[in-house]
């Protein structure tokens, strides 16, 4: 029971810690151009690799 | 270059004359921002962008640039992001260097902010609290299910109701707010039960929870509304999705003009600021930013997307001119008679604003199952409280619990929900087959029409006139007649390009444009002429050949001449035949003489039609058909349908339709053929039975469930499977309109029909 008395603010807090990662995502813009960044991964540079 | 393989939407109609480059200069330097640093941002909107490639194009290829700072591509806008350091850094080369990519640009029309969509951020965020919050409530629910007792469960009772209450403030905004506006104007809309019920097993579980023991029934609530919020969410997607969609097609209207100066320079000023007397200096290609009567010069007009007359007019010293007319042949200076917002199409925008208020609002079917869902659950709740207070002899509390029992298992979740799936995967259908839809409820307005009305000149047709006779021998002269016809912006000669064939090499000198009258170039040492008839005859001698008014001729040689006629769009006659199949009405307003508009009736095998309409008339007899009760389809594209368009029970246009017309419109077909309309109906049709069956099961499980509640039988576990199997039925249902896959969208190409010829 006391574990619990630990764990579940623990718990909650990673998951509010989550939350708010989400909501910064948002605010910054990272869900304006949700194709694009889907596509931006295939993209090649064109810088040879030595 | 090459792209991926284009199977996008075409956006833009590659016959449509589109607002020419100086202008789209001038507005991109007014809409310029400039940034702390000194460079200056400019938003261009791309509408062929239509794969990751594409971004990966653009950005190497600007970022290559000189004087471009920063590119950045925007795949689901189709807009690029351009900053340009400096002042003196013009964004003309860059426009050029992308129309030379294969990426015509035009300025981000102003409501297309760079992705900034407050409404969405809201629903969003909403979303993702009411989804934290039920995960988590939700975990601790799963202990109390199983059987968690005493000290534990009163210890998960209160976590999840500090978990609950700001997670039900925070994302029951939406529908609290829409509750209340519905409410004050005595109205009931989906979101009444939504936030009653809400509500009520938030503050009876917090009682339950303060008196000790007892139900809560946290994750009910929240959970509710995290489905509601992903409804809600998909819907708003949609929306602007197709929104943006439409507002991305190529801007017909100039958003201002250049006004003449003393010393004969012009000077480009926006359409607010044009007064009447300025001058101003209107070339060809371009539209008249304002009414005016011509100065200075000759030229031909089309005035189709106005008026909706199919042949150009002549403007001469003295004609006046129309806002939004396209000036086909010659530059011409214009004093302007009336500013911008009291021109013509100012007008069409005020009548067009009243036919929207006239309208009458349509209830969505969602609102109107609410009218009968919302009294219907209030009443057993109130049932089942006064039975249980009877039964148990004055007991409130286990009454009023099951009073609220019952109003929380009639979940409205699944009606939330099956509503805008439903209409969210017909849009993605649509949307693929290259039709843009506005709003969840045309689609239901579609589905109940009962008439069809079509404007002729740019709806029925195709807007550009096609040669159907022509007397122009093949070989030489009509190798002639072609190189000069390619000099001119005039439809017929578009239409005589596209019909001869050159099959010798001619070389022409002194090719040059008569303004009102036609081509004339020399060849071969004489002098030719292609245009109107008089002036053509004025330099040949001999025979004439062939019928029509238009000519072409060598000097001291006979005169040919061509006819042209208007040409169907693809998919018209079958399209009327199958509204005919179906019971649909079908009538032809259009503003062209009496003449061109029978003769096209008869061809196609309609009825009705009327001719000569004025805007107000095609208003007019859309309000008397509403009157009839008849649920009128509007199908047109100029700005003189554009206040029918506007009024109609639902209207559709094409995408080569004025600006004005397609925001107007509910639906906008991109693509050439008219099967558009019918197409649209089918799927109208049958996303109405699936969201009639999605309402028949929500109905079945509320049958199931109701007696549930009502005989106290109810508990949190019972509540939470009840909600979430609904939910997922009615969603599967609406997904079905992916499966049944309808008759597929032929992409039909146009292909000019070639001109009968004599033989040489």
């Amino acid at each position: 029971m006391t574990s619990l008395t630990l764990l579940i603010p623990v718990a909650i807090g990673l998951g509010v810690l989550g939350l708010g990662a989400f909501m910064w995502s948002i605010r910054s813009g990272q869900y304006d151009d949700v194709e694009g960044a889907a596509s931006r991964i295939l993209h090649d540079e064109d810088k040879p690799i030595t | 270059m090459s792209c991926c393989t284009s199977h996008g939407i075409a956006e833009l109609a590659t016959d449509q004359v589109a607002v020419p480059k100086r202008a789209l200069i001038e507005e991109l330097k007014a809409n310029a921002r400039g940034l702390a640093d000194g460079s200056v941002n400019y938003l261009l909107s791309v509408p062929v962008i239509h794969c990751g490639n594409c971004i990966a194009t653009i950005e190497s290829t600007l970022s290559k640039h000189p004087g471009v700072k920063a590119v950045r591509a925007n795949l689901s806008l189709r807009q690029v992001s351009v900053t340009l350091d400096g002042q003196d850094n013009s964004i003309a080369p860059v426009l050029d260097a992308l129309d030379a990519a294969g990426f015509p640009a035009q300025p981000a029309s102003a409501t297309a902010e760079e992705g900034k969509d407050p409404e969405f951020r809201a629903l969003v965020r909403a979303l993702a609290v009411a989804g934290f919050a039920s995960a988590n409530i939700m975990l601790l629910s799963v202990a109390v299910w199983n059987g968690a007792e005493g000290a534990t469960k009163d210890l998960f009772h209160l976590i999840s109701a500090l978990i609950a209450i700001p997670a039900v403030a925070f994302a029951g905004m939406p529908f609290f707010r829409s509750a209340i506006a519905a409410l004050s104007r005595r109205r009931m809309n989906m979101d009444v039960p939504i936030s009653l019920g809400v509500t009520l097993a938030t503050f009876m579980s917090m009682y339950e929870i303060f008196i000790g023991g007892g139900h809560a029934y946290f994750d009910a609530a929240v959970s509710l509304l995290f489905f509601l919020l992903i409804g809600r969410t998909l819907d708003h997607m949609m929306r602007t999705k197709a929104r943006a969609a439409a507002g991305r097609l190529a801007r017909l209207s100039a958003k201002g003009g250049f006004v003449l100066g003393e010393n004969g320079e012009t000077v480009y000023t926006p359409l607010e600021a044009l007064r009447p007397g300025m001058v101003l200096r209107v070339s060809a290609g371009e539209r008249f930013p304002v009414d005016g009567t011509v100065l200075d010069g000759v030229s031909d007009v089309d005035r189709a997307l106005v008026t909706g007359e199919s042949d150009p007019q002549r403007v001469v010293l003295g004609t006046g001119v129309e806002a939004g007319t396209l000036n086909l042949t010659g530059a011409v200076d214009i004093r302007a008679t009336r500013a911008a917002r009291d021109s013509f199409l100012a007008e069409v925008t005020r009548m067009m604003s009243a036919a929207e208020q006239g309208r009458g609002s349509y209830t969505r079917i969602a609102d109107r199952m609410a009218k009968i869902y919302s009294p219907a659950v209030h009443l057993l709740a109130l049932t089942s409280f006064i039975g249980w207070m009877i039964w148990t002899g004055g007991d409130w509390h286990t009454s009023l619990t099951v009073a609220v029992a019952v109003l929380i298992i009639t979940c409205p979740c699944a009606l939330g929900l099956a509503v805008p799936v439903a209409h969210v995967v017909s849009a993605g259908r649509l949307f693929d087959a290259g039709i843009l839809m506005k709003d969840g409820s045309a689609l239901e307005r579609l589905e109940s029409m009962t008439d069809a009305v079509f404007d002729k000149t740019g709806t029925l047709t195709t807007g550009e006139p096609v040669l159907r006779e022509t007397a122009i021998p093949q070989g030489e002269l009509a190798s002639i007649a072609r190189a000069m016809a390619q000099r001119s912006v005039h439809p017929a000669s578009r239409a005589l390009v596209k019909s001869l064939v050159t099959s010798q090499a001619v070389t022409l000198t002194d090719v040059h444009e008569v303004p009102g009258q036609g081509v004339e170039a020399i060849v071969n040492g004489k002098r030719a002429r292609l245009g109107r008839l008089e002036w053509v005859s004025e330099i040949t001698k001999g025979d004439t050949a062939g019928q029509g008014n238009s000519a072409f001729g060598v000097e001291g040689k006979g005169l040919y001449l061509s006819v042209f006629s208007e040409q169907l769009r693809s998919g018209a006659r079958q399209m009327l035949a199958d509204l005919k199949q179906r019971g649909i009405h079908a009538t032809v307003l259009s503003g062209d003489s009496e003449a061109n508009v029978s003769s096209l009736a008869k061809n196609l095998g309609l009825e009705d039609y009327q001719a000569g309409l004025k805007p107000g008339d095609k208003l007019t007899f859309l309000q008397d058909a509403a009157g009839h009760g008849q649920r009128t389809l509007m199908v047109g594209d100029g700005l003189n349908d554009a206040p029918a368009l506007a009024a109609a029970h639902v209207s559709m246009a094409p995408s080569t339709a004025s600006d004005v017309g397609r925001n107007a419109a509910d639906f906008v077909f991109t693509r050439e053929s008219l099967d558009a309309v019918s197409f649209a109906y089918g799927v109208a049709q049958r996303t109405g039975k699936i969201v009639r069956q999605n309402f028949a099961l929500a109905v079945l499980y509320n049958v199931f469930a109701v007696p549930l509640a009502m005989s106290g039988q109810l508990n949190p576990l019972i509540a939470a499977i009840a909600m979430s199997t609904s939910s997922i039925i009615v969603v599967a249902n609406s997904l079905r309109l992916q499966l049944l896959r309808p008759e597929k969208r032929e992409d039909t190409v146009q292909t000019a029909p070639q001109g009968r010829m004599l033989p040489a």
